[in-house]
């Protein structure tokens, strides 16, 4: 069959931005008649019509499910049947905490194509192809899906931008399947704040990694980022160790540094997840003394060097302003 | 009781390495190999969990991985794994994630375990897959990115966080056996002492084959997965303009730029 099925994911109410990203990557893999569907899943899904509404769309579909929030047996059920009727060419959903948790799951059940954390997508003589990281992004990995007639791919967030335009996609209701969950959702909690620093506000911030060794060395990063006028954060190895608490935690899982414009990164190497929350900030510079650190291939400027060294002499330079 | 851990001996690059002459993987001579960090987080909540049960409780670390496996599953046993258990047969060779969970589900259903831990992701390839995907053979309940777990030994349910996207978390209660997988964080991973690691490296690992799961060289492989690679290459190194010079030259330079935007933003 044919046509891009597009996953659209909303938690507590609001589309996950994320989501409208899928609906510009899915562009390209249109092939002459194909049909672009935005699905999306909920108690009252109709909700997020208005907002799904977007050029590119040829039908939303509406699949009314019990469960108000993310269930992976409830998302397995309902995309599996809808998946089942519709074969399309390509399901496309976001590589992200919720995705984790069922996508491998229906691609099992199903005996789909699949691959996760996608950055690129083409058709190369009519094959799909998909590319993703490799050995902690390091490499570059071309996947292809040979004898499958339906691939689902999570591609990784910030790769795409949402389409601007608004459309007029029609409607489509999908009955969902009744199904027995297994798990309940019991609450939704916010990170406590254990710190009075607010991340998502901060404009220039300075970030720690494993680089700076042990828990004795934060203090001196401390003092610099109170030297230069930053607010200190730090990538999840440094909160996880307690060195730092994890409201200071930057990157997907952390605060969302979402006002951040500067953004100076000490001996992070720069997992995925700490990259894919920090790709937005438009000044990134990297200080780092593995040259290959993946965190060069986001930052605007890098330093190559021993960051003890370079701290120490940035701190040199504004120790006048202090005064 | 039994708590089953899935566990990967991983592979780092080299600082300098070559690609295979057929392209599609790295020569393996330029790999380094450890245990996946997130494994070593589930193995440890499994651990803890058995330390704090009255009754008696097995921890099975499991691998699908050649003989190099054994270094991984033996850090397991020297950290309180009570037995291993290493999967292999040469036609699983260039089995992606699908077909990796697809032999984790037979080594599951032969031991019958009470929950399933994997770790959310392996540090090499980052599928986040496996675990998830195993359930899925074994129609366990299932939940991924587990950063906070209570269970006690014989309940029909667990209870515990998901460590969503923005500092949110998500309390959840699910029904056993289930399968997990587990965030970074959510414990701190003991260090083997001396001595347990020599009692480790004693211990028998049961090495299985594909024909002891009664599976076939048809489920695993390129055939039995989900998806094939067909190159890889160094990707474009981005657009970072280095700052040359010693550390004065740099930090020099760096502090025009922060001044730079300190005068743009005031």
């Amino acid at each position: 069959m044919s046509g891009i099925l597009v996953i659209a994911e909303q938690r507590r109410g609001e589309l996950r931005a994320q989501s409208l990203e899928l609906i510009t990557a899915a562009q390209p893999m249109r092939r002459p008649g194909d049909e672009v569907g935005v699905v999306v899943l909920g108690k009252t899904p109709e909700r997020h019509v208005p907002a799904l509404s977007l050029a590119g769309v040829d039908e939303i579909i509406t699949l009314k499910t019990a469960a108000a929030e993310f269930d992976p047996d409830t998302f397995e059920a309902a995309l599996g049947a809808l998946i089942t009727q519709r074969r399309p060419d390509v399901v496309l959903v976001p590589h992200s905490v919720d995705s984790f948790g069922y996508a491998a799951a229906l691609t099992a059940k199903l005996g789909l194509g699949f691959a996760t954390d996608v950055f690129d997508i083409r058709r190369i003589d009519g094959e799909l192809v998909a590319t993703r990281g490799g050995y902690g992004q390091k490499v570059s990995v071309e996947v292809d899906f040979p004898g499958r007639s339906t691939v689902l791919l999570a591609l990784r967030g910030n790769c795409f931008k949402a389409p601007e335009q608004i459309g007029a996609p029609r409607l489509t209701v999908f009955e969902a399947p009744p199904i027995t969950r297994r798990s309940q959702l019991l609450e939704f909690i916010e990170l406590p704040a254990t710190d009075d620093v607010d991340m998502t506000g901060a404009e220039f911030i300075l970030t720690i990694g494993r680089g700076i060794g042990e828990e004795a060395n934060v203090a001196q990063f401390r003092e610099l980022a109170d030297a230069i006028g930053a607010t200190l954060g730090c990538s999840r190895p440094i909160a996880d160790a307690g060195w730092l608490p994890k409201s200071r935690q930057v990157g997907q899982s952390g605060k969302t540094a979402s006002a951040c414009k500067l953004y100076i990164a000490m001996g992070v190497s720069g997992a995925i997840q700490h990259l894919a929350g920090m790709k937005h900030v438009s000044t990134i510079v990297a200080v780092n003394s593995d040259a290959g650190a993946s965190i060069f291939g986001v930052a605007k400027y890098g330093i190559v060097g021993d960051i003890f060294e370079v701290a120490a002499e940035l701190r040199r330079q504004f120790e006048g302003d202090a005064a | 009781m039994k708590i089953l851990v899935a566990v990967k001996q991983v592979a780092a690059l080299d600082e300098d390495f070559e690609f295979r002459d057929d392209g599609r993987d790295v020569d393996p001579d330029f790999l380094i190999r450890d245990l996946n960090e997130w494994d070593d987080f589930s193995l440890e909540e499994a651990v803890k969990i058995k330390e704090a049960s009255p009754g008696p409780t097995t921890v099975v670390a499991v691998s699908v991985g050649r003989e190099e496996a054994d270094e991984a599953l033996r850090k397991c046993l020297a950290k309180g794994a009570d037995r291993a258990v290493r999967i292999w047969d040469d036609a699983i060779e260039g089995s992606d994630p699908i077909a990796v969970a697809r032999v984790l589900a037979a080594a599951v259903r032969r031991e019958a375990p009470d929950l399933l831990f994997a770790g959310v992701q392996s540090s090499d390839q980052s599928f986040a897959s496996t675990g998830i995907a195993t359930a899925a053979f074994l129609n366990w309940p299932h939940a991924a990115v587990v950063s906070q777990l209570a269970f006690t030994p014989g309940a029909a349910t667990a209870v515990f966080r998901r460590e969503l996207e923005g500092g949110l978390l998500q309390e959840v209660e699910i029904q056993c056996p289930a399968v997990l997988t587990i965030q970074l964080g959510i414990n701190t991973p003991r260090y083997a002492s001396l001595r347990s690691i020599k009692q480790a490296a004693a211990k028998p690992i049961d090495v299985v084959s594909l024909a002891d799961l009664g599976l076939g060289a048809a489920d695993v492989g390129e055939g039995g997965s989900a998806s094939r690679v067909r190159r890889m290459f160094v990707p474009d190194k981005g657009h970072a303009e280095l700052i040359e010079g010693g550390a004065a030259a740099q930090a020099a330079r760096l502090a025009s730029i922060i001044r730079e935007f300190k005068g743009g933003s005031t």
